[in-house]
């Protein structure tokens, strides 16, 4: 029978998927056609949302993207019913988008049905738990995955077959395995995803972690903003016990496995390992000192043990095909395959799972498909706050922890947001320390207080009221906060103000000394001014101007009263001739008496 | 003490970790947290009201005031902000006369900031009650907001 898969994650359905799956149920149950519909996680290449695959009975499919009501209707009569696909909606086989990706977490996503278990085992499911159980000891267990070189991919990169030991050899009869689904990077979605396409590879994942380290109890701490996450996650938990792979017992053997899952409320810091515990506690999630290490005393004072859900996926895939051959993809030092959540000023963004070792550049214009707009690349930002911006110069860097780390980036849990010469790097620096610095627990003095202090200087030189003696202010800030904070989130707060200090400083020496913001973004750096020669007198920009800033008659060139400009932008979006610019550096007066002629235009 | 509260105090009354879950379901119930409900939380969990109240405040999550018939969350998510994000606060404050955090007179909006939606190849988005529109402009926002108003 020919199948319809629909993709119906967060971002499928933020862009109309629901409809076309409502449409496709309506059409084919009047036509009585004996085709199934079923829903399936993010296919992946999310700047084609929404998106469906056809499965026909001799194994062809066929990825369609962008549709909406009509052109289902059209997939509908054209294909399903006539039997020819529609070329012009389909995703060729051999988009680079899709080519370039190696795919071993998201295998599932996108293909198999995340609400139904029986789809998940027919695609071998569970079977990695049972040879865990049922074959090996619990020191095999860690010892392959030692062998297969994971590291967490939550972002610092630690061994995860060591974290398990550590783990394991501490003696308690009461042990707790955790998956940290805490996502909390904006401009990441990764963990997301996987849970919302595949929910079973990361209780699959978990359970032989917990087998491993001889844990009997699990928690999945999963933000509150995700709730179809949550949603899949539960009844997964539930097909699962129902089935005898989680509970008492599993499978008839000896160890039992129960897992809960634990809404967050809502905190950044809560990703750091102490914090997420305290928070599950039910307390305010704050970082504790370590030692004592989770692996010693962890969730209400038993060995606990702690890994992102993209670890977890990677869990069953090494059991299933073997430390070596999962060894054999990636670098010396970084194994197997690394998610993306590919997006910012890129053509193609979406969920991509690349080899680790790929360079950045192929990652961009390979898979990425270049800048949107053809416009001037500036910069793509890894790691998101904890993370930092790399320059074009860097472009040909590789794609794992080290190389990563040596930039002043970090790899980071996957936020990969692309940037352009629209795109002002100083602003960027202070968009991620106001969220830093709004995130801090206030715990340790320089993560509260020095975050605020690099805050005020980054905004005094964005409305173009900095010193140069700034500059040296933030490095010498930037460096204290890191050492003299107690977790991640204050040891890697500065990371964004100090690579763009390294890489984009004379962007910033152009706000401080010229008053400028080359990239147009600054609102107290720019103007707006009307090109009378371009303006045709459509009077939309008066129109939409939200404080009668813009006037003019009809068929003559408008003005904008800078007085009253408040610089949203509305009328520049509104603009079909191009007529509206955008300046920055000197005053328009300036120009008209010659006096200035160093201009930027938009 | 009406039923709902009750049975959900009794239902989470002697469970690990329960004080989270306790606000969340009460925020749920309510729309937002009041000072008698966490005080009632506060008993049955054993701890004081000072501590049931700090853990509410230090998370996102919770709110201490109703907010509107409609919410408006803006996300300023990384891809939101090279994006636009600043812009689309800009064109709420003009359209509705509130800032991020703030309802209007007439109760009918709320404005929120939020960190990541997660939705980030469709930049900038913002959540209307549970529908999130993406690839939105100051204008476009504005349309989605009229349509909804009654203003």
């Amino acid at each position: 029978m020919t199948e319809v898969f629909v993709g119906l994650g967060s971002c499928g359905i933020a862009a109309g998927a629901r409809e076309v799956y409502s449409t496709l149920q309506q059409e084919l149950s009047r036509r009585k056609l004996p085709i199934s519909v079923s829903a399936t996680g993010c296919i992946g290449a999310c700047h084609r949302e929404p998106q469906i695959e056809v499965r026909t009975e001799d194994g062809l499919r066929f990825l369609y993207g962008e549709l909406d009501s009509e052109k289902t209707l059209k997939v509908i009569e054209e294909h399903l019913v006539g039997g020819k696909p529609i070329e012009e909606y389909l995703i060729p086989e051999d988009y680079p988008y899709l080519a370039k990706q190696k795919k071993i977490v998201l295998a599932n996503s996108g293909v198999i049905n995340p609400e139904s278990i029986d789809d998940y085992l027919a695609a071998d499911g569970y079977k990695a738990l049972g040879k865990a159980i049922k074959q090996m000891s619990p020191d095999e267990v860690i010892g392959e995955i030692k062998a297969a070189g994971l590291r967490g991919r939550g972002g610092a990169g630690f061994p995860t077959g060591l974290k398990w030991s550590l783990a394991r050899a501490n003696a308690g009869a009461k042990k707790y395995m955790v998956c940290n689904a805490d996502e909390g990077d904006p401009g990441a979605f990764m963990d997301r995803s996987l849970l919302e396409g595949d929910p079973h590879a990361v209780l699959e994942g978990l359970a032989i972690g917990a087998y491993a380290i001889g844990a009997d109890e699990g928690y999945i701490y999963v933000r509150a903003e995700y709730p179809l996450a949550i949603k899949r996650l539960e009844l997964a938990i539930s097909q699962a016990q129902e089935r005898n792979l989680l509970g008492s017992h599993i499978m008839g053997s000896g160890f039992s496995f129960e897992i809960h899952v634990k809404e967050g409320a809502g905190a950044f810091v809560c990703g750091e390992e102490t914090a997420l515990m305290a928070s599950i506690e039910g307390k305010r999630g704050m970082p504790s000192i370590r030692p004592p290490f989770p692996a010693e005393r962890g969730l209400w004072g038993a060995p606990t043990n702690i890994n992102n859900v993209e670890t977890l996926g990677n869990v069953a895939p090494i059991l299933r095909m073997g430390a070596s051959a999962y060894a054999a993809i990636g670098t010396e030092k970084s194994k197997g395959t690394k998610v993306f959540a590919l997006a910012g000023k890129i053509k193609h963004g979406g969920m991509i799972e690349v080899p680790m070792g790929i360079t950045l550049r192929e990652v961009i214009y390979e898979i990425g498909g270049g800048i949107q707009d053809d416009k001037k690349f500036k910069a793509v930002q890894l790691g998101g706050p904890s993370g930092g911006c790399i320059p074009e110069s860097l472009l040909d860097v590789q794609v794992d922890y080290d190389s990563v780390t040596a930039t002043g980036a970090i790899m980071g849990s996957g936020g990969m947001v692309v940037m352009d010469e629209t795109t002002c790097m100083v602003d960027v620096a202070r968009y991620f320390l106001s969220f830093t610095q709004s995130e801090s627990c206030g715990k340790c003095t320089f993560c509260r207080m020095g975050t605020k202090r690099m805050l005020e200087i980054l905004e005094r030189i964005t409305q173009g009221q900095g010193r140069m003696s700034d500059l040296e202010e933030l490095e010498e800030l930037a460096l204290k906060v890191k050492q003299s904070s107690l977790c991640g989130l204050g040891q890697t707060a500065p990371n964004p103000v100090l690579t763009t200090l390294k890489y984009f400083r004379q962007e910033y020496v152009e706000h401080i000394q010229n008053k400028r913001c080359p990239a147009l973004h600054c609102r107290e750096l720019i103007r707006f001014r009307v090109n009378e020669e371009a303006c045709t007198g459509c009077t939309l920009c008066a129109k939409v101007c939200p404080t009668q800033a813009a006037t003019g008659q009809r068929k003559e060139a408008h003005r904008i009263d800078e007085a009253l400009c408040i610089k949203c932008g509305l009328c520049f979006e509104a603009c079909r001739f191009n007529a509206i610019e955008i300046t920055t550096g000197v005053v328009a007066s300036e120009v008209a008496a010659g006096t200035e002629t160093a201009e930027v235009e938009a | 003490m009406d039923k709902g509260f009750n049975e959900l105090l009794q239902h989470w009354k002697n469970q690990k970790g329960n004080v989270i879950p306790l606000l969340q379901k009460t925020q749920e119930l309510r729309g937002f947290l009041e000072r008698e409900d966490m005080e009632a939380i506060a008993e049955v969990t054993g701890k004081s009201p000072a501590e049931i109240y700090g853990v509410a405040t230090f998370y996102a999550q919770f709110r201490f005031q109703p907010s509107g018939k409609h919410t408006l969350k803006v996300c300023h998510g990384t891809a939101c902000h090279v994006n636009g994000a600043d812009q689309l606060d800009l064109a709420l404050k003009t359209e509705l006369g509130i800032d991020p955090g703030q309802t209007t007179e007439d109760g009918e909006f709320s404005v929120e900031r939020v960190a990541c939606l997660g939705c980030c190849s469709l930049a900038p988005v913002v959540m209307l009650d549970q529908e999130v529109h993406g690839r939105l402009t100051g204008d476009k926002l504005k349309k989605v907001v009229r349509k909804v108003g009654t203003r």
